[in-house]
């Protein structure tokens, strides 16, 4: 059997620091996430996670560190071939990012617009992604239209929509009642075993970190304080850690 | 170190900021020759920005030609020289004040609705987003809307001055018994190409800095929905003085030459 540390992680983040001004918001973080893992990565907030996954994506330029997905440096590649990379990647924003001016259809196909697809194949796709998140109905609807849970489903549906290879999912509770988070919570975890996604998974909700987590870093002062499972790192006498379980 | 002179801030920061915008028209004019090309965002563009303000333009310039007659109309007439409002009137409609008018209506039309529709792009992340999904976002979103409206506003004016002209002859129809045929021959008798040219040519600087600045300072939003605020007030204030600015290098010009 294969030990976790002779795998190649599908990302690999080195030493990445990044300061605004005088403000050292991440202070030489590392990680990796493996193939069909779900990674939390928790910490406060201004902890620097959502720095973080924009340096991931190539959204901000990080000061130093190595940052690798699926073994390519993003620093090193060029605009077309990072676009490529992108679209490998499916991310579902804090505030769920729906474009305003276009219907739920048009949002779900914005992504497929850089792969050469047919109109019946993409409609096929779009409605299959509306059906994993159980919002067939919603097609032709506006942003404005959706309550916040239906516009996380739908944003959730356009980062499932090219069966990308990682999920990022930024806050993906945040704003949303109780039941409203576990639903979307029960559809991530019904989405992975589906497509079989590694994700990376930054949050404050320890609910959401108790269920979905199968390894879990916590963020603090910029680094990895904390590496391992929710069990052990809940277990911890640390108080910084305690912090978080209380 | 004693420092002779300190630069104060303000000025600092608006030097600052034409640098920006320099950079950023510079980055428009590489990525406007570069592929893909969005047919497609564009049109729908060129759509919301020419249709959507041709209601407007139209009011505007028929209000703009009536109320022009009518007030010239009594001075000239002191002066027995009331057959020469029509070439008064279109001269000085093709050349000046329709194009400036025109331009003005539509930095608060256009303008500061590009800069509040990115603006809140921004602060919503839906720029990232579309970065995310590997679409160049500024090819997508601030190309195509520079190019509609450098496209879109010279044809408003084109349509805003004939409006005009519209409104003009209808006094004098009403007023001074001139038919529209004479009213609008009379127009045409004193229009000549040194009046069109510089005025079309002007006014696509008009429509390139009236969707350049609205994007500038949409795409660049800060501070959440007080930024989108702001960004839609500065680009108002920032196209209007560009627009005189423009104006008045064209008129330098023009003068110049003809």
């Amino acid at each position: 059997m294969k030990n976790i540390n002779d795998i190649t992680p599908i990302i690999r983040i080195k030493d990445l620091r990044k300061s605004f001004d005088d403000n050292h918001v991440l202070n030489g973080f590392s990680m990796a996430l493996y193939e069909g893992e779900n990674l939390v990565i928790m910490g406060k907030s201004g902890s620097g996670k959502s720095v973080m996954i924009k340096c991931l994506v190539g959204l901000m330029q990080q000061d130093h560190g190595d940052i690798e997905i699926m073994n390519k440096n993003i620093n090193e590649l060029d605009q077309d071939d990072l676009n490529n990379l992108r679209t490998e990647i499916g991310f579902l924003f804090q505030g769920s990012a729906l474009y305003d001016s276009m219907t739920v259809r048009e949002n779900l196909k914005f992504p497929l617009r850089k792969r050469v697809i047919d109109p019946v194949e993409a409609e096929k796709l779009v409605l299959e992604a509306l059906k994993s998140v159980g919002l067939i109905e919603a097609i032709e609807l506006m942003p404005n239209e959706l309550s916040g849970g239906m516009k996380r489903r739908v944003a959730l549906a356009r980062a499932i929509i090219l069966h990308p290879k990682i999920i990022i999912y930024d806050e993906p509770t945040t704003g949303l009642d109780p039941i409203t988070a576990k639903e979307i919570i029960e559809l991530m975890r019904s989405i992975q075993l589906k497509y079989g996604a590694s994700s990376l998974i930054i949050t404050h909700d320890v609910d959401c970190a108790r269920v979905i987590a199968n390894r879990m870093i916590l963020l603090i002062d910029g680094i990895n304080y904390a590496e391992g499972t929710f069990k052990e790192i809940s277990a911890s006498k640390d108080k910084k850690i305690q912090a978080f379980f209380k | 170190m004693i420092k002779l002179f300190q630069i104060p801030d303000n000025i600092k920061t608006f030097f600052i900021e034409i640098g920006e915008l320099s950079y950023f028209a510079g980055r428009f004019f590489k990525e406007l020759f570069s592929r893909p090309f969005e047919y497609k965002e564009l049109l729908r563009q060129c759509y919301y920005i020419g249709n959507r303000s041709l209601l407007l333009v139209a009011v505007t310039g028929f209000i703009l030609g009536l109320v022009f007659t009518i007030q010239s109309r009594p001075t000239l007439m002191e002066f027995g020289a009331e057959s020469w409002i029509p070439s008064m009137v279109g001269i000085s409609m093709v050349r000046e004040i329709g194009p400036v008018i025109i331009a003005l209506i539509c930095v608060g039309r256009i303008s500061s609705g590009i800069g509040a529709e990115l603006g809140s792009m921004r602060v919503t992340e839906q720029i990232d987003a579309m970065e995310v999904s590997g679409t160049n976002p500024f090819k997508y979103l601030v190309v195509t809307r520079i190019l509609a409206t450098t496209m879109m506003v010279p044809l408003l004016i084109i349509f805003g001055d004939a409006i005009a002209l519209f409104g003009s002859a209808i006094v004098e129809n009403l007023k001074g018994d001139v038919s529209f045929q004479l009213y609008f021959n009379r127009v045409f008798n004193a229009l000549e190409f040194s009046d069109l040219i510089p005025a079309i040519i002007k006014s696509f600087f008009f429509g390139f800095v009236i969707g350049l600045v609205g994007s500038f300072k949409g795409f660049y939003c800060k501070k959440g929905t007080v930024g989108v605020g702001e960004a839609s007030n500065t680009a108002v204030v920032y196209t209007s003085m560009l627009v005189f600015i423009i104006d008045f290098i064209a008129v330098f010009v023009t003068d110049i030459f003809y």
